[in-house]
Formats: structure tokens, C-alpha cells, sequence
């Protein structure tokens, strides 16, 4: 079972908490009508599926109960680092170099 | 006494005899005994058959590590196991064993045919053998190879014991109570760390118990072990023993097993059998040591034949000797010291057989002073005896060639291949192996997890070394978890027993090795045949080696047999060993019960099961019910004597005719609330919100952004900024973290709370022309009158002195109400309502009647009529959705190519022309007589027979199905196929008048 960090509580919790919620950092589109039909389906459902690290949005839905993002190396299943919804990405670079 | 036992050996108790049955004889056994080594005390070595060839097996190791010595063991009704292995069960008062797969009799077994066909049953040979006819693999071959596959047999009996499980946190686990374990807790705690020590043996000391002549700081090493048992307690070590790691996960989190009542001769009153520990460990070491290897030739199974290390284990810890007569191979060093204490004890060994052409000199000297024949690089190329090794061919190599053979006489055939660190558990958290040429082993290379490897684990095989190597190692994980850290202990070792050896691939012959009987993996009966097999077929990965011939693949996943099937396999490939590489450790490290897997979550604590204020009434009424999501809920209430089909159209009845009342309070209920509440419901949902007046309800439709319909109910404006939102009983929690997300993520800006109302209102449906007669007279504050108070209001009132929030709204098809009440007084209302009601039969009615009677009316049921890929277009409800609205969830998906498309499937009304009641999930064809496969157009989603219509309704999805009404389409069935007309799904009263009253 992974610890995560849930960056509104601040604290490491075990995974049972928390819910995954999907690939972090794919906009609603502001107006969807706009959107081509091409467009409109790489929104729905074109995911990165990287092998690496994974931004990823989790929830930690049996404590604050707030949406947040996470980086996950998808090869290890280790979290390189979490942060608040809204946030942009986070600059990599060090995470890497530590692993 | 018996025969093989040595007086006052061993760290068994002499004078506590312990009487067990095997195969329904009585043995005597000692306290502190194994099955295995009370047995072999006793003489007997034969204890299974092995599980292809059912040829007979005796005890090999005498560890957990053990593929033969399978029994089942059992003490009373439930209590049976089997493929508990011999070398691990500790002896009990009473133990029942039996031997396994044999039939009719462990001496005499009828499937040992299979040995004199094994050239039939060669790699991959269920692959070859059992494909033709095709006609043969259902009712032939299948029924027999089930009936002759695997060990054992399942128990039939619920299982009376509990399991148990428990977390566990520590700074440092130690796993494996040998010297390099009992050094690195000891150095660990020192350091002021909580230190976890655990090991699956019965006590401390690992393969010291083994060696009681090793001196350790001028201490006798079981003196040794002693005072070492009193300094861990004294450092505050939580000692854990008959406790095996049986998985290593992610971020230090270790899965226990702690056996607590398999070794104890009475049952304590209410005792868990097993433990499973969760352990979040700040660092690990593991200390776990090595496994020893058998040596590949032919006839390397016979009962009788065991490892070397092995025999000096039931010598020195169990006071045993294996036999009269022993001959040893080996190809290391370590056997040399087992062959001794064996003839110090009694115990004739007629040859040590060493595979390298020089014996280390001073073993050589140690042989030669008790008379031992040794056989320098020599080879074994056979044995001989039915049911116990009875003699050994021996030969010499010169130069590769094999020479001529010498046969000598043996009771027992003591080999070693040398030794495999047992890294497992390391390899679970995909830390990597790098192949050690020195030592022809793989040893821990790159760690994934805080772990630390002590002692024979990283290739250290003196007990010195791995004393030392403990010691740093606890120090090392004491200062990773930030700990200051003493001096390094220094352990001096007097009388060790260092050692070397080479590894091999199968021992060379001067017979034809195409007839070897060499057994690599004896749980699964693999021989290296097999493998060069495998290899000649094309298997290249070492992967398919492994599938092709389940090399590895039985309940001890290779511990024995992992690198002997590398060696040959790369061998056969002509690839260098670390080239071809190791198949995969998985957990759990040896064979786990599901019971503590299960633990607590079995009978009624397998799922928490939520129940309404108002089930006790219902199971107190004799309600039969049935599981919705995680409620339980009154499925219907049958009367004495009464079938389910009677109980449900008498409840439809009565709610037709006169009053039902219902418990609803599982509907999912949530509050939207804020000053952006309408905007968020506009966006959420398909509906329009903004226009709906505080006091009125309105059907609302959730899509998923795709389109697809997710959820509905029925929503009421209570004020302008607030919103009582209903969901399907089974979708609450989904909806509410589909509200949570686009909330949080998509639009911060709304200023809206969301708050699960599930929980906090009792609901009571009342419906039946006769519901507001009911109804009216508890009612305060709220005239409800049909003008006053119309279908499809809501206010809050007072019903029976309750504060109540009162829906009208129907579900039924008849003039229906809602009333929420606080969750508490969920029982007042309905006994209040019952007692109201009584003058006009109201009748309780179950999920069943509700089902029945919202399909009269053609209501959906989302997940049932609906599944996923249903749009509200294809549900005919293209009504619920706001035109205007520029934007909902979902709307852009609905002009989606694919969503518009002609000849999607819609839902439709059903009805048999035959009055038969169609079975949910029957498929629809429109041509009964075309050709097999048939072109299935859809399927029934709702089938019910309807006491309202007097004949069965069913609805359908079917492809184009509202531009067929009218038509005839067909339901093929086993035996008969039913002719069905489309129609509405709207069956009951199509104009609405049963609600305008």
C-alpha cells in the first residue's frame, strides 16, 4: 500500500484514503461548441499513458476530500511529488536527480 | 525410544514423548519435533508421491523450503489443511497427517503408471497431447486432467477458526532470527530504534541451531543464543516468531504472518488461528540467509535422498540421524561437516563423493581420521531402490569423460549443490540481482526500497562473516532512520565452518542422459531433460522456459530448483548464465492461508452492510431482502405461505387500488447550496434550473462528459439557493464526487456547498389513490391539496409532529408523496403511517412491487435499462434536456457522429403474444430462422408480470426500436422462441390522470 502526501492536510497517508482521479492537467474546454468533433474526442479520451512520471489527479476522499495532482512514476509506483489543484506542473529536476 | 533418534541431541525435549498418526498409524514423536523429523525418527522417509509421475518422495529439507513432505493435516471438523508441509508443522498431541496423492495406498499408488509412460509426459505435453479430436476437450480430456491435477484435496468444511489482522509500525524489521538477524537487531536497538525482529522457526538462531559446536565469543553458540534472547528483551526487541514475511511492497510496508495455534496441542478458547500483519517499516533488514541446492542426477528423488545441510539439521537440532549408512555428493565444502557430525553420532558414511577433482586438504584429513572413502572428482550417475535409496553409482570424470561405474551401498544419499541466498523478498520490491562469478549465485545489486542485506543473503557462508555483516548492517539501517549509532561489535567465531563450492548443471553420465531421471523441480516432477526439451522447441526466455515446463511454478516457487533450471537452460542455450537470467519472485513467500488474507472481512463482516431507521420494522414484519449497493433492502414482504410472485402483485395491487407505503430513505440525497446553486444545477445536470420556483420539483437527467447517461431523480428548489438534489440509491456517492470535481477543478469560481444529505432523512413513500386520505390529516402547517399542493411540489411541514420536508412526486404512477424526516425518526413516521393507513389497507410494499410498478410506467431504472452507452436520445428522454442551456455536462458529446447516428439502439415496450414473461438479458432478433450466428439487435432490460395490465410487460433496447413500433421481433430462448410486439413504455395509465388527482 503507497503513502501519499496530501498537500491541503499536510500529511502521509496510506493509500486507502485516497481515490485516483485520472490524467492531471486536461482543461474542460471554455466552450465545448467551439470544438471540433476530432477536438471534442481527444478532450473525452486521448490520454498520455507515459512510461515515466504521470500527472496524475488523486483525491483524498476519506480525509479533506479535496481534488489534488500528483507526479507517479508510472515504472516504480513511486510519487515523486504532490500539489494543489490549480498549481501548474511541477519543475521535475530535482525529483529526477534524486532518483 | 526410537530407532533414529540420538539420546540427549538435539533441542527437542526427551523426556515429553508427543503421539501423532500418519496414514492412521501411531508414531511417537518428541516435543519441539517437526512431522517431518518425528518421522524420520521413526524411520520413515516415504511421505508422498510426487505429483506427475507419482513416484515415491521423501522429506528433502527441512525447511519451509520443501517440495515433497506434503500432508494434510487436520484436528476436528473444519480444522483440515492441505500441502502443509512435514518440515515446518511442529508436532501436536493428537495431529492427524496423511500422505497425498496416492491411491489407493502410500506404499502401492495406481498413478505410477505415469512413471513408466514419462516419455509421454515430457515438456509442454498437455500443450501436444490433448489437442485432438476437438470434440474430445470437453467431456475427455478436461474431466481427467482436472481430476488429476493438483495436491491435495480442497477442504469441504467452513472453516470454524478466526484470523486476525493488525498494522503494525516500527523504525527497523528485521527479518530472519539467524546470527546476522540477532546482530543487526541487537546493534539496531542499541542505537535507541524500535526494532521488529521476526522469523518463521519456532525460536531464534537459524542455521546456528544447526551447529552447536560453533563457539561465538568463547560462548557455546546455544549458550549463545540464550543470553542473546535475554539482551534483545533487554534492548526492547519485539521478538516474533512463527512469524514468516510473506511480502515486501511498497514504501517499506511488510505483510506478516504469524501463526499462532497450528503447534499447540489444545485449541485455546476463542484464539485467532493466524495473524496477518501489516508493517510499515522506517527500514528493513534482511536478514534471511540462503537456501541449499540439490545436485541434478538421475534418481536424485528417491526417498532417502535429502540435502546434506538437511541431515546435519535433524542431527544437531532434532537429534536424528537420517540413516544408517549415508553416502554424500557434494560440491561444496558444507557438506563435509554434516557427514561428520552424522559419523560422530553414529551414523556410517560409506563415501563422500565430491564433484572437484581437490578437496580442501583439511576436510580431506577430517575424513580420513573417521575412515571415510572419498571419491575426488567423481560423479553420480544413479540410484537404486523402490520405495528408500538402497545404493549409488559412482563415477569418476577425468577430463569430461565419465568413467567406469562403482555401485555403493546407502540408506540415505545426503547431497549439496551448493547454496542460494534467499533474497525473495528483495526481489518482490524489484530490487536487482547481479550474477557473481566467484560464487555462482545471484546476489542483491540495486535496492528499490530502505532495505539492508545481512549475512548469506549477500553470499557470506561463515558464521563470523555473517555475525559481523549483521551488526554493520543493523547499525546502517539504525543510522538511515536517524538514530546515533554505537561501535561496531566485534564477533570472534572459534570452530566456524567456512566453505566453497562450485555450481553445476546436471552431473555428467555415462548413460544415456535422454533417460536421466534428474529432477530439477520435484514439486512439479521437472527434469533437465525437460528443460533442453524447452529449449530445443524454442523457447529463448528463460520466462517461457519456465511456463512451457512449470519449472519453478509450484507451491514453493523453485526455491530449490530456480538456479539449477538457469544453469542447464543456459547451458542449452550456449549463453552465459546471467545472460539468460531469473524468472520473477512473487509474493507470498511461502504458500499463505485465504483465512488470514481474509481476516475479518468474512460472514457478516465480509462488507458492511448499511441499513435504513426502518429495516427493524421491515425484518420484524418479515420482509425478505436483498442487497442494493451496500444497503440491505426490504425486497418484499410475503405473507405465511406466500411466493415471491404472490407477495409482489398483491403489493402492486394495493397500491393501485387503494395505498403502498415504502421505505426510500436509500435514495441518495444531496444538498447544493450557495449563492451560484441554480448556475452549478444548470451546469451539472441537463435539465433547466434557473426558472424552477422555490417549492417545485423538476426530473433531473446527470450525463457523463461522453454523453451517456449516469444518473437521475428527482430535484427540488427548496429556495432560491438551495437545491434538494436525489440520486439512484447506488450512484449517491459517484454523483456526489462527480459534483466534488467539477466543482473543485473546473469551476472554483461557483460559490457552492455540497454537503451528502444520504444519511440525515428517513424517507417514506406513500402512494395509491388513497395516499393523501392517509396522509392529510398528520400533516401541520402544508394544505396539500391537489391545487394547493400539486404533483411534482415540495415544502417542509410537520407530518405526525415531525419536522418533515414532504415531496409529491410518484415513482408508481399513482398520487404519490414523499416524506423526509430526520433519520431518527424514520421508525415514528412509518408506525404513525402504518397506523393512519390501517383504515385503508395500506400495505407495505418491497423493492420488487417498486420495481414493477415504476416499469407500468415506462420509468427507467438507470444501470438497469440504461448501462453505460445509453444517451438520453436513446432512452426517449430528450425532454429533460434544456434546449437553450449553451452548455451541460455531456451536451457536446450528444452531437457527436456516432451519438447522432440512425440505428442506435432505443428503448422500447415489449409484450408477448404468448403472455410468457420474457427473462432479463434475452437477446432480440428480428428473423428467428436466419443462419447461426444470428444478428442480435438488442435485449430485454426489464421484464416483470404486471397484476395492474393483467398480462407480462418487458422493456427492450433495440436497435432503430421506436420506428418499429407495432412490429414483431423475436426472443430465442432455450426450447422456445417467443414472438414479442414492440410498443410505448408507457403501459400503464399514458395520460398521467392517476397523478392529477
Amino acid at each position: 500500500m503507497l503513502l501519499i502526501h496530501c498537500p491541503y492536510c499536510e500529511e502521509t497517508l496510506p493509500e486507502a484514503e485516497f481515490a485516483y482521479a485520472g490524467e492531471a492537467h486536461i482543461d474542460r474546454p471554455a466552450d465545448p461548441s467551439a470544438l471540433s468533433d476530432e477536438e471534442w474526442r481527444d478532450y473525452l479520451f486521448i490520454r498520455s499513458n507515459v512510461k515515466g512520471p504521470h500527472f496524475e489527479r488523486w483525491r483524498h476522499v476519506h480525509g479533506c476530500a479535496r481534488f489534488f495532482n500528483a507526479v507517479r512514476d508510472t515504472v516504480s509506483d513511486k510519487f515523486m511529488t504532490t500539489y494543489k489543484a490549480g498549481d501548474p506542473r511541477p519543475d521535475l529536476t530535482a525529483e529526477e536527480a534524486a532518483q | 525410544m526410537t530407532r533414529f533418534r540420538v539420546e540427549g541431541k538435539g533441542r527437542v525435549e526427551h523426556a515429553e514423548p508427543v503421539n501423532f498418526t500418519f496414514d492412521g498409524r501411531t508414531y511417537t514423536g518428541l516435543r519441539g519435533d517437526t512431522v517431518a523429523s518425528a518421522l524420520l525418527a521413526n524411520g520413515v522417509h516415504l511421505i508422498g508421491r510426487s505429483f506427475k509421475y507419482h513416484r515415491p518422495r521423501g522429506t528433502v529439507t527441512a525447511g519451509s523450503e520443501e517440495p515433497n513432505a506434503l500432508i494434510s493435516t487436520s484436528r476436528g471438523k473444519g480444522r483440515y489443511e492441505p500441502n502443509t508441509r512435514a518440515t515446518v508443522q511442529e508436532l501436536r498431541e493428537g495431529l492427524v497427517a496423511e500422505s497425498q496423492n496416492r491411491w489407493p495406498s502410500l506404499n502401492f499408488d495406481i498413478g505410477a503408471v505415469n512413471d513408466k509412460a514419462y516419455m509421454l509426459f515430457s515438456a509442454g505435453f498437455y500443450y501436444k497431447t490433448f489437442m485432438w479430436p476437438k470434440s474430445f476437450w470437453n467431456k475427455v480430456y478436461e474431466p481427467i486432467i482436472r481430476a488429476a491435477a493438483g495436491l491435495g484435496v480442497s477442504p469441504g468444511e467452513e472453516d470454524p477458526d478466526r484470523y486476525s489482522s493488525r498494522y503494525l509500525h516500527t523504525d527497523i524489521l528485521v527479518i530472519g532470527a539467524g546470527p546476522a538477524g540477532i546482530a543487526a537487531a541487537k546493534s539496531a536497538a542499541q542505537s535507541g530504534a524500535r526494532v521488529t525482529l521476526v522469523d518463521e522457526n519456532r525460536e531464534i538462531g537459524g542455521a546456528l541451531l544447526s551447529d552447536p559446536r560453533v563457539k561465538i565469543d568463547d560462548i557455546g553458540a546455544w549458550d549463545w543464543l540464550s543470553a542473546q534472547l535475554v539482551e534483545l528483551e533487554e534492548l526492547g526487541v519485539r521478538l516474533m516468531m512463527h512469524t514468516t514475511a510473506i511480502g515486501y511492497y511498497h514504501q517499506n510496508m511488510v505483510g506478516l504472518c504469524e501463526k499462532l495455534t497450528d503447534h499447540l496441542d489444545e485449541l485455546p478458547e476463542g484464539a485467532p488461528r493466524e495473524r496477518l500483519w501489516r508493517v510499515r517499516a522506517g527500514q528493513v533488514v534482511l536478514a534471511q540467509g540462503a537456501l541449499e541446492k540439490p545436485l541434478v542426477f538421475d534418481g536424485n528423488d528417491r526417498p532417502g535422498v535429502m540435502l546434506a545441510g538437511s541431515a546435519q539439521t535433524y542431527l544437531n537440532r532434532y537429534g536424528v540421524r537420517v540413516g544408517d549408512e549415508a553416502v554424500v555428493v557434494t560440491s561444496h565444502d558444507s557438506a563435509w561437516y554434516g557427514a561428520f557430525d552424522l559419523a560422530d553420532a553414529g551414523t556410517e558414511i560409506t563415501a563422500i563423493v565430491d564433484t572437484r577433482d581437490t578437496p580442501r586438504a583439511d576436510l580431506a584429513r577430517e575424513a580420513e581420521r573417521r575412515g571415510i572413502r572419498l571419491f575426488a572428482g567423481h560423479t553420480v550417475t544413479g540410484t537404486a531402490g523402490r520405495l528408500r535409496v538402497k545404493s549409488v553409482r559412482v563415477n569418476p570424470v577425468r577430463d569430461g569423460r565419465v568413467g567406469a561405474a562403482v555401485t555403493v551401498r546407502c540408506d540415505c544419499l545426503l547431497m549439496c549443490g551448493g547454496w542460494t541466498p534467499s533474497l525473495h523478498l528483495f526481489s518482490h520490491t524489484k530490487g536487482s540481482l547481479k550474477w557473481d562469478e566467484s560464487q555462482n549465485a545471484y546476489l542483491p545489486d540495486h535496492r528499490s526500497e530502505a532495505c539492508h542485506i545481512a549475512g548469506a543473503g549477500r553470499g557470506l557462508w561463515s558464521f563470523e562473516a555473517a555475525l559481523n555483516d549483521g551488526d554493520v548492517a543493523g547499525r546502517a539501517a539504525a543510522e538511515a532512520a536517524g538514530f546515533e549509532i554505537s561501535d561496531h561489535a566485534r564477533f570472534a567465531v572459534a570452530q566456524d565452518r567456512p566453505g566453497t563450492g562450485v555450481t553445476h548443471k546436471e552431473l555428467p553420465t555415462d548413460r544415456d542422459a535422454g533417460k536421466a531421471r534428474a529432477f530439477i523441480d520435484f514439486q512439479n516432477d521437472v527434469t533437465a531433460k525437460d528443460i533442453r526439451l524447452a529449449v530445443r522447441e524454442g523457447m529463448r526466455s528463460i520466462e517461457h522456459v519456465k511456463r512451457y515446463t512449470t519449472n519453478g511454478m509450484a507451491t514453493d516457487q523453485g526455491k530449490m530448483s530456480n538456479i539449477n533450471g538457469l544453469m542447464i537452460a543456459a547451458d542449452a542455450l550456449g549463453e552465459a548464465p546471467p545472460r539468460v537470467g531469473l524468472t520473477t519472485f512473487r509474493p507470498p513467500y511461502t504458500p499463505t492461508t485465504f483465512g488470514a488474507f481474509a481476516g475479518y472481512h468474512r460472514g457478516a463482516t465480509f462488507e458492511l452492510t448499511r441499513r435504513t431507521t426502518i429495516d427493524s420494522w421491515a425484518e420484524e414484519h418479515g420482509a425478505v431482502f436483498e442487497p442494493v449497493a451496500q444497503w440491505r433492502r426490504a425486497w418484499y414482504f410475503p405473507k405465511v405461505g406466500e411466493s415471491m410472485d404472490a407477495a409482489v402483485l398483491r403489493e402492486c395491487t394495493a397500491t393501485r387500488n387503494s395505498v403502498g407505503i415504502f421505505d426510500a430513505s436509500t435514495l441518495g440525497k444531496i444538498e447544493v447550496a450557495g449563492p451560484d446553486a441554480a448556475e452549478f444545477m444548470n451546469r451539472m445536470y441537463t435539465n433547466p434550473w434557473t426558472k424552477l420556483a422555490p417549492g417545485r420539483t423538476r426530473y433531473g437527467l446527470l450525463l457523463g462528459e461522453d454523453g451517456f447517461i449516469r444518473d437521475d431523480g428527482v430535484i427540488g428548489r427548496i429556495t432560491d439557493d438551495l437545491f434538494h438534489v436525489t440520486t439512484t440509491t447506488g450512484g449517491a456517492a459517484r454523483v456526489l464526487n462527480m459534483m466534488e470535481d467539477y466543482l473543485q477543478t473546473e469551476w472554483p469560481d461557483l460559490t457552492v456547498w455540497l454537503t451528502s444529505m444520504t444519511e440525515h432523512w428517513a424517507v417514506v413513500a406513500l402512494n395509491g389513490p388513497n395516499a393523501r386520505k392517509v396522509l392529510e390529516p398528520l400533516v401541520e402547517g402544508l394544505d396539500i391539496s391537489h391545487d394547493a399542493f400539486p404533483h411534482m411540489s415540495v415544502a417542509d411541514c410537520k407530518v405526525s409532529g415531525l419536522p418533515a420536508r414532504l415531496f409529491r412526486l410518484s415513482f408508481t404512477g399513482e398520487l404519490g408523496f414523499e416524506i423526509n424526516v430526520p433519520a431518527r425518526h424514520g421508525p415514528t413516521l412509518w408506525k404513525a403511517l402504518m397506523e393512519a393507513g390501517a383504515a385503508h389497507d395500506i400495505c407495505p410494499y418491497g423493492t420488487e412491487a417498486m420495481h414493477v410498478l415504476r416499469a407500468e410506467k415506462g420509468y427507467i431504472i438507470v444501470g438497469q435499462d440504461t448501462d453505460g452507452t445509453v444517451t438520453p436520445e436513446d432512452a426517449g428522454l430528450n425532454w429533460a434536456i434544456g434546449k437553450k442551456k449553451p452548455d451541460f455536462v455531456g451536451k457536446r458529446s450528444l452531437a457527436r457522429p456516432d451519438l447522432v447516428m440512425p440505428g442506435r439502439k432505443q428503448l422500447v415496450g415489449l409484450i408477448t403474444e404468448n403472455g410468457a414473461k420474457l427473462e432479463e438479458g434475452a437477446q432480440i432478433v428480428l428473423d428467428p430462422n436466419q443462419p447461426k450466428p444470428m444478428k442480435m439487435v438488442g435485449h430485454v432490460t426489464s421484464s416483470y408480470r404486471s397484476a395492474a395490465l393483467g398480462h407480462p410487460i418487458a422493456m427492450a433496447l433495440i436497435e432503430g426500436g421506436r420506428d418499429l413500433m407495432g412490429d414483431i421481433v423475436h426472443v430465442p430462448l432455450p426450447g422456445v422462441t417467443h414472438r414479442a410486439r414492440i410498443t410505448d413504455t408507457n403501459f400503464y395509465d399514458p395520460e398521467g390522470a392517476r397523478l392529477q388527482v
